[in-house]
């Protein structure tokens, strides 16, 4: 089964990394590298280790942004999920914060924040936060109540029904909340280096693309692509280490 | 002088005033505009089993949760040992008919959740959880999730957590509703064992005649709009004759059509 699956993604990879050969070959666009080209550019930069000096400035703004959205937005989604009077004051917030365009707060952004890490910070939370708080707070909200009502009957305590029972059940919704938050707040790290100041991995996307590099720039956004695969892979990892059984199903199934 | 089988069975309940487990005195539960109880009283004799036998809606489970103080009446109170109940307590226990067990958690951590919540140290829980898990027919399947579990297991579950707790009223919800037809009747036969060995008072909802009428020593039939108490039945079945003679003896068919004469005005 195991061996199943992973052969599967390695097979889709394949025919992935095959088109994208094919329609470099045609070629679709004389700015769309070959596979090979690209995958070529990726080695260099890592042979002369330009990409890590990128990295190293790139995920200064990413992990602060996510870990600063992890730990706020699963709080604020706690807190809003347990008390209407917060979902009627701060869901609002986030909501609109979902639905505004990014890349028209970034001048403002810049106007109060300057061009630094802070505003680039900004620009993660801004894109990560409020998925992870909405899917916290639904989450708690749906909690089944009759597993409330049994722990009560068996006199667990508010901080009991918390911690054993509304937190492991609502940590799939949780945890599918913090996938979509980190691999928004990828492209909220990625966007903040092309819109405010270009540095890092956006600063290779944007300097190759201007001197005409596209392998590079093709390169570039495929490692940026790549890590958060493999970040989203770790976060699935934890959460099978931390909410074991929650991935076996429910008993109302 | 002859008495009706309503009052006989009201002169029975009388004589056993002294050991009364749990005592229902003038309860009304109104959700909205919807009368779920109306000024109902009903005492529950310590030691035996109590059905509470009607047709849906009629407030059997609103009932059951006000007793078990997971609901708070409009009116009236309940007594419990003698002591009133203000909330859920230890001398309570809920089996729920959709079963209510942790996903997330083994059969073990299910049954010993109970004794997790009040604090017990986790090698005293899982000794006490591994005994019930054992006396519900349920060794070799600690390790096991719900999900793998088929609904009868599922209840047995259930039952081994509310029996772990130790608490003298056991609150039985339907418990047998979502099993199939094979595996109630030996849960009946196994809640029998129970009643007859465990110095434990059981109130038991079912919507069946012939399951009330089974496995109880008393049964409250209970009729909708209003909700109320219709008529309080003691069985007295000779269980010495064997499960088979018993579903056929003519005492237990007779009160089986009994309660289905006073109920089927209630069914569309
Ligand atoms: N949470 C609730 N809100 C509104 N009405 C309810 C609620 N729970 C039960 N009722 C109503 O109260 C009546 C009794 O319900 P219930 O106690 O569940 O009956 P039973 O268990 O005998 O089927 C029904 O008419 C039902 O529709
Ligand atoms: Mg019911």
């Amino acid at each position: 089964m195991k061996h199943r699956s992973l052969l599967l993604k390695v097979l889709s990879a394949l025919l992935v990394f095959g088109a994208w050969e094919i329609a470099g070959r045609i070629p679709v666009s004389y700015a769309f590298p070959t596979f090979i080209e690209s995958m070529t550019a990726l080695a260099r930069m890592t042979f002369d280790g330009s990409i890590f000096v990128a990295y190293a400035e790139t995920l200064k703004p990413l992990i602060t942004g996510v870990a600063i959205s992890t730990v706020l937005g699963i709080g604020f989604g706690l807190w809003i999920g347990l008390s209407t009077r917060f979902e009627w004051l701060f869901s609002p917030i986030f909501i609109v914060m979902q639905a505004a365009p990014l890349a028209a707060l970034i001048p403002l952004l810049v106007m109060v924040y300057g061009i630094g890490l802070t505003s680039k910070v900004f620009v993660v939370c801004i894109m990560s936060m409020p998925v992870i708080v909405l899917s916290t707070s639904s989450a708690v909200r749906n909690t089944p109540a009759s597993m409330k009502e049994m722990a009560k009957s068996f006199l667990a305590k508010d901080r009991h029904i918390l911690l054993k029972i509304i937190i492991p059940a609502a940590s799939p919704v949780i945890f599918s909340g913090l996938r979509l938050g980190v691999s928004a707040g990828f492209i909220g790290a990625i966007l903040a280096e092309l819109k405010i100041t270009p540095t890092g991995v956006g600063d290779i996307i944007s300097y190759s693309r201007s001197i005409a590099d596209y392998p590079s720039m093709y390169a570039a956004i495929f490692s940026i692509i790549l890590l958060a695969v493999l970040f989203l892979n770790l976060l699935e990892k934890t959460e099978n280490i931390l909410f074991k059984g929650n991935d076996r199903g429910y008993v109302s199934d | 002088m002859v008495m009706s089988q309503t009052e006989s069975a009201f002169a029975d309940a009388q004589s056993l005033e002294q050991d009364i487990a749990v005592s229902v005195q003038g309860v009304s539960k109104n959700y909205g505009a919807v009368e779920a109880l109306k000024n109902m009283s009903l005492d529950f004799p310590r030691g035996q089993l109590t059905s509470l036998l009607g047709p849906s809606g009629c407030g059997k489970t609103t009932l059951l949760k006000i007793i078990a103080g997971l609901l708070k009446s409009d009116t009236g109170k309940i007594i419990v040992n003698g002591k009133p109940v203000t909330g859920p307590g230890p001398n309570r226990a809920f089996v729920f008919q959709d079963f209510a067990l942790l996903p997330w958690a083994s059969v073990m951590r299910n049954v010993a959740f109970g004794l997790e919540l009040r604090g017990v140290a986790k090698s005293e829980r899982e000794d006490k959880a591994a005994k019930y898990i054992n006396d519900v027919g349920l060794a070799g399947f600690e390790g096991a999730y719900p999900h793998e579990l088929s609904g009868g297991m599922r209840q047995r579950v259930g039952l081994a957590r509310a029996l772990s707790v130790d608490a003298n009223v056991l609150l039985l919800d339907e418990p047998f509703s979502a099993v199939d037809e094979q595996t109630r009747r030996k849960f009946q036969e196994d809640l029998l064992a129970l009643v007859a060995n465990e110095n434990k008072t059981f109130i038991f909802v079912t919507h069946s005649i012939e399951e009330a009428v089974y496995c109880s020593d008393q049964i409250a039939l209970l009729l909708p709009r209003p909700s109320r108490v219709h008529e309080i039945i003691r069985p007295n079945i000779n269980r010495a004759i064997g499960v088979e003679s018993i579903r056929r003896a003519p005492e237990y068919l007779d009160i089986v059509d009994q309660i289905w004469a006073s109920l089927r005005a209630y069914v569309e």
